[in-house]
């Protein structure tokens, strides 16, 4: 293979380099094979279709009555109208209609089992993905911040198919298991003393399969793991590719990527040594059972005790006979694999939602616009407080500039603004109430952001400005691109405002990037807007158009203004310096650059070229930094 | 394929070969027996088939003369039965081993080439496909093939040589019996062929759609900080339900054709068994067939019975296995637009002098660059600036060569670089990119990403040369603490900062800042610049900045506007220019109250 001859595999872990990737054997493990809890939660889910399943199960009960009826009807046609002293055509016939009357039924309730059993199915899938992507919705940013995109897409998509799965399995395990009481039933109905004598084996099987069942069930299990582990180490490599080009980890990821598979390949391979074993030893035991029934119901047979058609339905029936136990011990294994699923998807839809509203929010209709931090303390981590003691106001209409080092709660303190997090003691107000009193949707309706990391979707040019404002016009979206100075670069792509974005905008530089997002925040049209260093990719004179355009828009609008240069935000109503969570400075340009302290500092760096500064200057203000950025 | 899979496939052949024969002897002993048992006079046995006769006299001095030939014969029959089963057995599990191996191995082989072939692509590439795309095809379309493969490429042979046999026996036992109860076969066949076609269709364009809504769901997830900031949880939810509605559609679609199909496989057969029964029921009464004979041919169409069920899930098996096949070769037949020639050299870094000359680039047809020229040395910078969009990160990604120039050429130390290993230049240059990915692994792990086997105090430097060492020791995991994807659990600084460390941690020869501290404060800033006026001694570095005072110590500045160099020198020759550059300076430096957020004015 050409890959082998251009890179010899080393296998060598490197120390620095993880090999576990995805979930881990106990997180998989999860407990026993059934757990009465996730059923009672999933059957809510199936009740929806209570009527179908019914005639589900009932079509799965035909079916295998029919199949069951089948071989007997055979029997009889040999028995009444085949046998030596019976001959009779007249019979024969009648049979036959019996016959195709069972394999009417046979046809009918099979289509008719497979065919709603297969789209309550997918219905099921698609209710319970929806389920847990609605709650995704509206979990708290701190449980997204946590985990993994691939593992919620693992559980959006993986887990959801199990339950599906489980689902198809659970209705023909019915069947299977009628099928299995019916064929006993029939058996010692035919012929009780051949009857126990055939089963005679079941016990045998039973005790195979218990010994057999937990070395599968950790067989299939480690096959599973580690075909998660491949998938998430090949989701990695794609995401990050173009570090991993850039950093020429390709050689080390492939032979980590190799160690991975091989894991798999080998696990899976034992499984289905594991898997296979069985079927020797179901046949072995099927052709026990027919040799019993040869020379024990041929002696029979001969002896006159039994009909020749009993042994016929007999050979029949063992033949089916061990099919339903087969496919029930298999079930064991989705069902053990469903339940590990179920767990993994209700625990995302348990994570409780922190952030809710209030029974009794409020929906803001009109605010003015204001913003106002009382005390307000908040971290991340608990015991690790990010924000400290801020205190400040934003009256309506006026533009807040928040400038400090880098790491010192700047975002952190615009996603308070939208209740992003809730905070741990204070209150943020907007618009004169408390953000915890008002619903969510509205608050969101009236602040509008542009995040510092400029998030583009698939789609168009026009559709990522529109984003979710349905009612607005092509003319809004052109006037906010035109605002932000983008219209001129939209125009000369491809399709204009119709050219296709590739994922997160791939096909844009970052700085264009960031002005459609700027675009999509000024035509959400609400009362506050925050702009979280929304000109840092930008130079500075398209910074200027920009911000010229900005004056008309922000007549009226409250803004809360993030930027690392200084020249940016000169201009803003007052100036909050940040410094390691808490306020050190407050006021506007001229008061504070009068003040001489941290604002002044970093101010004259920002223009000055280090050489010029002083060393003493900037040892002080490496010192100020120091407690917040490094 | 590789030579395991010959005698893999070889012994799996054999075990079907044998499974038939095992299996079509159980009808055969199975008839006998009942011939045997109908034996009214238990001295004389009248069994049809010659070949079992033979097994019989073969067997039968075992029991000794005087024994009851009918019981005998029944014992005999029983355990050739025994026998045959346990050989079917054996034979299936061997099949079906080797089939699942065969797979298995297939699927391991897919998927290294998969990911190989991942790794070559090019940019150009990857901007143009969704991860998620990639991430299906890698995931579930390898399964689809191996599926495949595994169930129903060996199984396929062994229903073929059941049937084919099968038909043999039946059609040699007698002729119009056997005729008719194959009469089903052909609609079978039609059948299979047509739903085949139907259901490729469809799985293809289910797994196209199951595409589009995993790029819905990932982006949401990936852009939940945008759902929230706009409150566009509704918006979301319409376009996930739109997304999800089509896949239902067609997933329902598919259940419907495998329901009909198998229902109608199923009712064909037995339609046929009707036939011969009825058939066969009136020539027993005409006492031209014994009902043994009958017995054995119903025991023969019901080995057909499994197979025939089994054809309608293949043939889903092998509609959704060339679909998926199709989707994940388009995939593995893509040659990399970027990779070494047959006869690439490694780079050989003598000063390590990097050229651009005269380069021309576009990324699709358009003109992105023109006309760009420069040289950097060891020791010196070059500064670029430009207003967004004009190709600064383009020009940066043509030094680890990302892309190849449409004309001109770059070159290191005089070597171009298209006639260098890609490896060694990768090496070579290290581009700390405008929009930096973090992997979700420790803090250690990240830094350490282009050397995993970088020691901890080089990691240690490499992090406090970015000025984020400290910030790193005091998290309570230190090196350990697990960043989450795409770093979000570190502020927009932060995360810049790590990608310069991982960057210099590799210490190359080249360095290219692409706008790396535009999220940092000044005064950080030019920390990290002081600490690495060491490190970048003897190296050439690019640094990409839209804050001047970043870039006016460069040897150097370019300005770049809509791809073209429109002025270049010092700082000190570009301000007495009088130009662009000169503007912004001005702008930067002394901003008239004029042009700030928050005032009213006009720009003069
Ligand atoms: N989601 C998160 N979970 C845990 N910690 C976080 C999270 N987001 C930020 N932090 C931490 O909180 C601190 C403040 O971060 P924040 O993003 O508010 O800084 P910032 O002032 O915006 O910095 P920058 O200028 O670099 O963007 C940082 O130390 C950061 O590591
Ligand atoms: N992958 C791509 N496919 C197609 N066009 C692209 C691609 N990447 C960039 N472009 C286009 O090429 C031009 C130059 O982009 P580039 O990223 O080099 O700009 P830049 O100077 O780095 O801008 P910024 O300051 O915003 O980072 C832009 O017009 C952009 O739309
Ligand atoms: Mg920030
Ligand atoms: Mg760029």
């Amino acid at each position: 293979m050409s890959v082998k001859a251009t890179h010899e595999r080393s296998h060598e872990i490197p120390p620095k380099a993880s090999i576990k990737l995805g979930p881990t054997l106990d997180e998989e493990v999860f407990g026993a094979a059934f757990s009465g809890q996730v059923v009672s939660r999933f059957i809510k889910y199936v009740a929806a279709y209570k009527v179908l399943l019914w005639v589900a199960i009932i079509s799965v009960l035909v079916f295998t009555a029919s199949s069951i009826a089948i071989p007997l009807i055979v029997r009889d046609i040999f028995d009444s109208a085949l046998s030596a002293d019976t001959l009779s055509s007249s019979k024969l016939t009648t049979m036959m209609v019996v016959f195709l009357t069972a394999v009417g039924f046979n046809f009918v309730s099979n289509y008719l089992q497979e065919l709603i059993v297969g789209r309550v199915a997918e219905r099921i899938l698609i209710d319970m993905r929806r389920a847990m992507y609605t709650h995704l919705q509206v979990i708290s940013l701190s449980f997204m911040d946590r985990t993994e995109i691939g593992k919620l897409m693992a559980r959006l998509q993986g887990d959801v198919a199990a339950l599906q799965e489980f689902l198809q399995t659970a209705v023909f395990a019915i069947g299977d298991f009628v099928l299995l009481v019916g064929i006993i039933g029939a058996m010692i109905y035919l012929d009780w003393r051949l009857g126990l004598m055939t089963l005679a084996v079941v016990p045998v099987l039973f005790i195979i399969r218990i010994i057999w069942l937990p070395y599968a069930r950790q067989a299939f299990l480690r096959a599973r793991v580690t075909s998660s582990i491949v998938s998430g180490a090949l989701a990695e490599n794609i995401n990050g590719i173009r570090a991993v080009q850039g950093m020429s980890r390709e050689y080390v990821n492939y032979d980590l990527f190799d160690i991975r598979a091989t894991d798999n390949l080998r696990a899976a391979n034992r499984a289905s040594k594991i898997g296979v074993i069985m079927l020797p030893i179901v046949d072995t035991l099927t052709g026990s059972a027919m040799a019993i029934i040869v020379i024990v119901g041929g002696f029979f047979v001969l002896g006159g005790s039994i009909e020749v058609g009993v042994m016929v339905a007999f050979i029949l029936f063992v033949q089916r006979f061990f099919d339903p136990i087969r496919s029930l011990t298999m079930h064991y294994n989705v069902l053990q694999r469903a339940m590990a699923s179920g767990e993994r998807i209700f625990e995302v839809i348990d994570v409780p939602v922190d952030i809710k509203d209030k029974p009794d929010a409020i929906e803001l209709d009109e605010i003015d616009g204001s913003i106002k931090f009382e005390d307000v303390t908040f971290g991340y981590l608990p015991d690790q407080p990010i924000l400290k003691n801020i205190n400040f106001e934003v009256k309506p209409g006026e533009t807040v500039a928040l400038v400090g080092p880098t790491g010192s709660g700047k975002t952190s303190t615009t996603a308070l603004v939208h209740r992003f997090y809730d905070i741990w003691d204070g209150s943020v107000k907007v618009g004169g109430h408390d953000v915890r009193d008002v619903t969510q949707q509205s608050l969101g309706k009236h602040v509008s952001m542009v995040l510092q990391e400029p998030f583009l979707f698939s789609g168009t040019v026009y559709e990522n400005i529109r984003y979710a404002k349905d009612d607005t016009t092509r003319e809004d979206v052109v006037a906010a691109a035109q605002a932000v100075g983008a219209h001129e670069f939209i125009m000369k792509l491809p399709n204009g405002y119709e050219t296709e974005l590739e994922q997160r905008g791939g096909n844009l530089s970052l700085g264009q990037r960031q002005l459609i997002s700027f675009a999509r925040a000024i035509v959400a049209d609400a009362k506050i807007l925050v702009l979280d260093e929304a000109t840092a990719s930008i130079d500075s004179y398209t910074e200027m158009l920009i911000q010229q355009a900005l004056v008309r828009l922000m007549e009226g609008r409250t803004g809360m203004v993030i930027a690392h240069r200084l020249a940016t935000i000169r201009g803003a109503d007052r100036i909050i310096v940040l410094q390691d969570g808490e306020i050190i400075e407050m006021g506007n340009h001229d008061e504070l650059m009068e003040m001489g302290g941290l604002y002044s500092r970093l101010y004259s760096m920002n223009y000055a070229s280090f050489d010029d500064i002083p060393d003493e200057l900037i040892a002080e203000a490496t010192k100020a930094a120091e407690g917040t950025s490094t | 394929m590789a030579l395991q899979y010959r005698w893999r496939l070889f012994f799996g052949l054999i075990a079907i070969f044998l499974a038939s024969g095992f299996q079509l002897a159980i009808p055969i002993l199975i008839g006998s027996a009942v011939d045997a048992a109908r034996s009214l006079d238990e001295s004389t046995v009248e069994i049809v088939n010659p070949a079992v006769v033979g097994l019989i006299d073969s067997t039968v001095d075992i029991f000794g003369e005087g024994s009851n030939p009918a019981r005998t014969a029944l014992i005999i029959i029983a355990i050739y039965l025994f026998i045959a089963s346990v050989g079917r057995g054996l034979s299936a599990m061997f099949q079906n081993y080797m089939g699942e191996a065969i797979g298995q191995h297939i699927g391991y082989e897919l998927r290294m080439l998969y990911y190989e072939k991942l790794q070559r692509l090019s940019f150009s590439y990857h901007a143009g496909v969704h991860t998620g795309d990639l991430i299906t095809r890698g995931i579930i379309d390898v399964e689809g093939v191996r599926m495949f493969v595994q169930t129903a490429l060996l199984r396929t042979v062994f229903l073929m040589v059941l049937i084919g046999t099968g038909m043999y026996l039946m059609l040699s036992e007698d002729l119009v019996l056997g005729l008719i109860s194959l009469s089903f076969v052909p609609f079978v066949a039609w059948h299979a062929t047509a739903a085949r076609l139907k259901l490729r269709s469809n799985w293809y364009q289910l797994q196209e759609k199951l595409s589009a809504l995993t790029k819905v769901m990932d982006e949401n997830l990936g852009g939940i900080r945008v759902v929230r900031a706009f409150a566009s949880q509704d918006y979301e939810m319409k376009k996930f339900d739109d997304a999800s509605n089509e896949t239902l559609r067609l997933a329902n679609v598919q259940v419907g054709i495998r329901a009909t199909n198998i229902s109608l496989m199923g009712v064909a057969f037995m339609v046929a068994m009707a036939a011969v029964l009825w058939v066969g029921g009136l020539k027993v009464i005409d006492g031209t067939l014994t009902p043994g004979e009958l017995t054995q041919f119903i025991a023969f169409m019901s080995i057909l019975l499994q197979p025939v069920r089994q054809i309608g899930m293949m043939v889903n098996g092998y509609a959704r296995g060339s679909a998926t096949g199709v989707r994940l070769f388009q995939v593995l037949d893509l040659e990399p637009e970027i990779q070494d020639k047959p006869s690439a050299k490694d780079l050989e870094l003598t000063n390590g002098i990097l050229e651009f000359h005269d380069v021309k680039f576009g990324y699709e047809g358009e003109n992105t660059l023109e006309g760009i020229s420069f040289k950097v040395e060891p020791g010196h910078t070059v500064g670029i600036v430009g207003p967004p969009g004009s190709g600064k990160s383009t020009i940066a990604h043509l030094v680890p060569r990302f892309y190849d120039p449409i004309e001109g050429h770059i070159t290191i130390d005089g070597q171009d670089l298209r006639d260098v290993t890609l490896d060694s230049l990768r090496k070579a240059v290290g581009v700390v990119e405008q929009d930096t990915f973090l992997f979700t692994a420790s803090v250690a792990h990240n830094v350490a990403y282009g050397d995993p086997w970088a020691p901890d105090d080089r990691v240690e430097s490499a992090t406090h040369y970015a000025q984020l060492g400290d910030y790193i020791e005091r998290l309570p995991g230190g090196y350990d603490t697990t960043i989450g994807e795409r770093g979000v659990s570190l502020s927009g600084g932060q995360r810049q900062r790590l990608s310069i460390a991982r960057s210099i941690l590799l210490r190359p020869k080249l360095i290219v800042f692409d706008d790396s501290t535009a999220a940092i404060d000044a005064a950080t800033e030019q920390r990290i610049r002081a600490a690495l006026t060491d490190l970048t001694t003897d190296r050439a570095t690019i640094i990409i900045s839209h804050r001047l005072s970043s870039l006016m110590h460069a040897d150097e500045i370019l300005f770049i506007d809509h791809g073209k160099i429109i002025e270049r020198g010092t700082h000190e020759e570009l301000l007495a220019l009088g130009g662009h550059y000169n503007d912004l300076y001005e702008l930067q430096i002394r901003p008239s109250e004029n042009y700030s957020i928050g005032s009213d004015g006009e720009l003069s």
